[in-house]
């Protein structure tokens, strides 16, 4: 159960952007994440609010885009699926493939909220 | 890790972007801003630092990975009796507790750091790193980090290591590698350990192992031994010594040596913007 590891990494990265953005609250972050990054999404999404909880990010929606494994086949060059365990060329059978998704372990996008600045004063 | 250039973008997740990167404004006023950027980024940032050390010291980083019990101890125990004299060995020990296998590998008469990491189940750069301070790298050739005893969470996080070295030991089953992708995926060099038992183990068979290892699309060679016979050390040690030859061949030409598996973001980065000179200098002594 490294997820929760993960979840306070994720933390110092969009505390550091909602700094650098000027956000008073994070409402949704988005990830990409593929079967080979061995991170798991369910577990992930337990200890995103364990992680969150008190941070600029506490309350947010998690989003967790699973990717699909793809593979390149170095022999004959067809792109088909593949399952984690098993990225074999879906049309020749070699094994000397390459990933062309799959190990994802992205922070894609964050939607914030600005903070108020009180009474329209321009910034200086 | 690329904060700025773009080069995360794949053709995986570039339908994820809009128009020049930055998402419209949404209804209720929120913004969204797109980021692609590894979600271990502050770990591999540390990680390539922990790299950039051993290659100034010209010392080849090995983590060593497998489940508990698989004899990764051992094998260390018998790799430094054998290059005594040759190679100077020092070790990083993970454990969850005790200083048990930092004591065994100090009574070989070699420099052990014990990392003991209470509950967390795997190393990660941070830790590797402040074990670092305890080493003089100028004094060391090979540097052993001996992961904690699990085929799942240490797979995960980058260390700074030259090369993954997974054991699978044949009381477990050949189809480990099938069933703990991710992990053996990452092997550089998977070595089948504990050979002298496969007499009575009728159920292992380690051209099945090897099979499923190349069902990952994995190239990474493959030996058997037992560091307890003797039987199939030479090999691993000739993998060893050559190793460190190329670490070294490639440091003259400014390059270094990194995992044929590097997380996604890590790799792409890697592909796309060769070594540079770091810019700052700061020794551990």
């Amino acid at each position: 159960m490294h997820e929760l590891a993960v979840c306070q990494g994720l933390m110092t990265q969009v505390g550091r952007l909602a700094v650098r953005e000027d956000a008073g609250r994070i409402t949704c972050i988005r990830l990409g994440i593929g079967p080979l990054s061995g991170v798991e999404p369910r577990l992930l999404a337990d200890a995103f609010p364990v992680a969150a909880a008190g941070s600029v990010a506490e309350g947010a929606e998690l989003v967790v885009e699973v990717q699909p494994v793809r593979v390149q086949c170095l022999t004959c060059g067809a792109q088909t699926e593949a399952s984690a365990n098993r990225l074999l060329c879906g049309s020749c059978g070699d094994y000397r493939t390459r990933l062309l998704s799959g190990d994802e372990l992205l922070l894609m996008s964050v939607e914030i909220e600005r903070r108020q600045r009180a009474g329209g004063v321009p910034d200086v | 890790m690329c904060d700025t250039c773009g080069c995360n973008v794949t053709n995986g997740n570039r339908h994820l972007l809009e128009g020049d990167g930055r998402l419209a404004q949404t209804e209720s006023g929120r913004e969204a801003i797109a980021v692609l950027e590894g979600l271990l980024s502050e770990n591999d940032r540390l990680a390539a630092h922990n790299r950039e050390h051993f290659d100034r010291h010209g010392v080849l980083a090995l983590n060593l990975m497998s489940s508990p019990g698989s004899g990764k101890t051992r094998l260390l125990e018998e790799t430094i009796a054998a290059l005594s004299g040759e190679v100077r060995i020092a070790v990083v020990e993970g454990d969850l507790e005790t200083e048990n296998d930092a004591q065994r590998i100090r009574d070989k008469g070699v420099e052990a750091v014990q990392i003991t990491t209470g509950t967390a189940c795997h190393l990660d750069a941070h830790m590797v790193h402040d074990a670092l301070h305890a080493l003089d790298l100028d004094r060391i050739d090979v540097l052993f980090i001996e992961n904690v005893g699990n085929l799942v969470c240490p797979a995960s996080f980058d260390l700074g290591q030259h090369r993954n070295v997974t054991l699978l030991s044949v009381t477990e089953g050949d189809d480990k590698p099938a069933k703990y992708p991710v992990m053996f995926r990452a092997a550089d060099l998977m070595l089948i350990s504990k050979s002298d038992l496969l007499a009575v183990l009728d159920d292992f068979a380690p051209d099945k192992a090897q099979r499923h290892l190349r069902e990952l699309a994995s190239t990474a060679p493959v030996h058997t031994l037992s560091a307890r016979s003797g039987e199939g050390m030479p090999a691993w040690l000739d993998w060893l010594r050559a190793e460190f030859q190329a670490l070294g061949e490639r440091a003259t030409r400014g390059e270094t040596l990194r995992p044929a598996i590097q997380p996604d973001g890590m790799r792409l980065h890697a592909h796309q913007h060769p070594q540079v000179p770091h810019g700052h200098h700061h020794r551990h002594d």
